[in-house]
């Protein structure tokens, strides 16, 4: 009984040694790679844009309409999600995982109407995010107001 | 150089979310919830501006970034029309943001259909 519960024991620490460690150093890898990559993609948006004109925050705008559309067009033809098996946070992170965290559900829930099914499924993640960004960006500017 | 700096902020902001991810219970809309908040909380106290003159994209383009567009976005409102700013400022700078992930996310999830589970 004992040497049965030894066994368990060794069994589960081996497996805390063993899985997480590998298995995160490879997420993470992939986070980095593919993360980086996305915002370097953005970084040559910028640039094309700044030499058509752009001041540097219009440029910075636009590049994030053009990323939401990449996304949610990636998205669409199924190539984000496969992206994001190996990616994990390095396609959730940046803007375009935001357009995707919109297309996905409302394309999932389309079948549920357009109005309570794609209207309101599209806000799933992105709804909570506006939210308390807008929230906290209320307090900051309200905090600088008064002690500026 | 520029495109150095962006590759490896945006790489270590992700990879931030990655240990997130893999270390607690968090799930993604929380994360991101997390990381907007922190990027208003961290332009308002002047650390992120910073890393925005650094990295470029790297810093803008992931979600930290739309935190870092709001809080400069009423900052700079404030500024300019006093204390009407509050209320417009955030939304005023990710207007365009926002309005393009809802056109573009409603016509693409009407052209196409999500792909059979396998």
């Amino acid at each position: 009984m004992d040497k049965a519960k030894q066994i368990k024991q060794n069994y589960k620490e081996m497996v805390e040694k063993a899985s997480p460690s590998s298995n995160m150093g490879v997420n993470c890898a992939w986070a980095f790679f593919v993360g980086g990559t996305i915002c370097v993609i953005g970084q040559i948006i910028t640039e094309v844009l700044k030499t058509y004109g752009y001041a540097k925050d219009d440029a910075a705008m636009m590049t994030t309409v053009i990323l939401i559309f990449i996304g949610a067009l990636l998205t669409g033809l199924n190539i984000y999600d496969n992206i994001g098996k190996y990616a994990g946070a390095g396609s959730i992170v940046p803007i375009t995982g935001f357009s995707n965290s919109v297309v996905a559900p409302a394309m999932e829930y389309k079948k549920e109407g357009y109005i309570l099914g794609m209207g309101a499924r599209m806000f799933t993640v992105a709804g909570p995010v506006i939210v308390y960004g807008v929230i906290s960006s209320v307090v900051v500017g309200i905090i600088y107001y008064f002690f500026k | 150089m520029d495109y150095v700096n962006a590759f490896i902020v945006g790489g270590i902001i992700c990879v931030i979310g990655q240990i997130l991810l893999d270390k607690t219970q968090l799930m993604p809309a929380r994360i991101l919830v997390l990381f907007v908040t922190l990027g208003v909380i961290l332009t308002a106290l002047g650390i992120y501006e910073p890393i925005v003159n650094f990295a470029g994209a790297g810093a803008t383009v992931p979600l930290p970034g739309f935190g870092y567009a709001l809080a400069k976005g009423v900052i700079n409102e404030v500024n300019t029309e006093g204390f009407m700013g509050v209320l417009t400022g955030g939304l005023k700078a990710t207007a365009a943001g926002i309005s393009a992930v809802i056109v573009f996310g409603y016509i693409i999830a009407l052209i196409f259909n999500p792909k059979a589970k396998a």
